[in-house]
């Protein structure tokens, strides 16, 4: 099975300190990995790498087995939601299909297909509202919507819960869950709350300081934790 | 009061083409100052805030000296033309685009970029969506670039000369009533030199309310 993103090697310095350091990281298709690990553990680095959004200094990130791949091609087959959702001043509906823009896909078919990731996302009834009258939660749908609409090969979600109310939270993290397992769409979720990765991942990897710690299934890793280190952050003990 | 046409219009087409240009030099460059990333930035940024304060007398005199006959550009005969007074308002008036632009387009959040990047964008359609979420204060930006040159009198008359029926703007035109005690023409330009100001920064309200969603 060939694994759609395939991370060697890995090292990204930032002022000349290492803060990502990855021997292996191997994400298969249709998979939904949740990245776990503590505020500074290097997710977010992580995350921005495999954006294509910051350099590293070694090491190689294949995609569908090819290295060799232009920026701008690679990113406009991938898509990401970040913490917050940054929409732009515009309309529901036209935040929904910017990326679509800038595809070049004609208005009319990106309307539609916003329309229907609207809908799916269950804010279709915002379509024509401007973006700033939305709550937190509308926004992060909206965010969500705008990914999917994309139909990327990869998904990349940083923390994208982390800003809503916990029942708001509660409601987007099962509506996901059941978007992702309806597409196959293979994510990577980057996440410091260890039932939202459990929840959501198919596979766990837990990062501290850097590095990869230990992955595997998250019901295998919360009974086994590779070292004292991961059993701390889980709250649990070596078995 | 039979000039007071030739004289707005000429008023109004200087200081739009000056404020024309300024925009096709402060956004761009602007933008470089905004978003880049190198090592004298912060320093040109210093030099443009402090050209957004440029006295027009000293534009008046530098321009001045380079078109005067004798000058390195004498040549180009431009010294006391409209065209004179259009690049010393420039001058005058890029600063202010490409200061207002820098700090619009600094206002917005670091990580849209990332977000938009992320989202297929190339750096031209990165850019664009930027300008197009900054509009409402870059339309400023535009305004107060357009309000510098409009009220200048400085330059206008170093470079221009004020001559009757070819470099008399609205604002030396007031300067010559005055100095004659001719306190009634003088006031009578007055009002016409707000009221235009006032129409066009009006026309350009308009458009940048109706850019709100």
């Amino acid at each position: 099975m060939t694994a759609l993103i395939e991370v060697r090697d890995l090292l990204v310095r930032r002022e000349k300190q290492t803060v990502l350091e990855i021997e292996h990281l191997a994400v298969q298709k249709g998979e939904v990995l949740a990245v776990v690990g503590p505020n500074g553990a290097g997710k977010s680095t992580l995350f921005l790498t495999l954006a294509r959004l910051l350099k590293h200094e070694r090491g190689t990130i294949h995609f569908n087995g090819t290295e060799s791949m232009s920026t701008l091609e690679y990113r406009r087959r991938i898509a990401l939601v970040l913490q917050e959702p940054l929409l732009l001043d515009a309309s529901v509906r036209e935040n929904a299909a910017v990326g679509l823009g800038f595809r070049g896909i004609p208005k009319a078919e990106s309307d539609r297909r916003a329309g229907h990731w609207l809908e799916r996302m269950g804010v279709a009834h915002l379509a024509d509202r401007s973006a700033r009258r939305l709550s937190g939660g509308e926004s992060q749908r909206v965010s969500l919507a705008r990914a999917f609409v994309l139909e990327p090969e990869l998904l990349l979600l940083d923390e994208p819960f982390t800003a809503l109310d916990a029942p708001t939270r509660a409601r987007l993290l099962e509506d996901l869950k059941s978007v992702l397992a309806e597409t196959s769409t293979t994510t990577i979720f980057i996440t410091h709350d260890l039932r939202e990765a459990e929840r959501l991942g198919t596979r766990m990897a837990v990062m501290l300081k850097g590095r990869i710690h230990q992955t595997g299934e998250p019901r295998e890793v919360f009974a086994h934790p590779a070292d004292v280190q991961v059993a701390e952050f889980l709250g649990t003990t070596l078995g | 009061m039979a000039d007071l046409f030739p004289i707005t219009l000429l008023s109004l087409q200087v200081s739009m083409l000056a404020t024309l240009i300024s925009l096709l030099i402060g956004l761009p460059l602007g933008t470089v100052l905004a978003l880049g990333k190198f090592p004298v930035r912060s320093f040109l940024l210093s030099i443009i805030n402090t050209g957004m304060a440029l006295p027009p007398v000293v534009v008046g005199l530098f321009v001045a000296m380079m078109l005067w006959r004798s000058g390195p550009l004498g040549d180009f005969r431009l010294i006391y033309t409209p065209v004179a007074i259009i690049i010393a308002q420039t001058i005058i008036a890029a600063p202010v685009v490409t200061g207002l632009t820098a700090a619009a387009l600094q206002q917005l959040n670091p990580r849209l970029r990332l977000q938009l990047y992320g989202l297929g964008a190339s750096r031209t359609q990165m850019v664009l969506a930027l300008w197009r979420e900054a509009r409402l204060p870059l339309l400023a930006a535009l305004m107060a670039g357009f309000g510098s040159v409009i009220s200048e009198v400085g330059a206008s008359m170093m470079v221009g000369g004020n001559i009757r029926g070819q470099t008399r703007v609205l604002t030396t035109a007031i300067v010559l009533e005055t100095s004659k005690g001719e306190f009634e023409r003088a006031i009578a330009l007055s009002v016409f030199l707000l009221t235009i100001t006032f129409l066009v920064n009006w026309a350009l309200t308009i458009i940048q309310q109706r850019g709100r969603s």
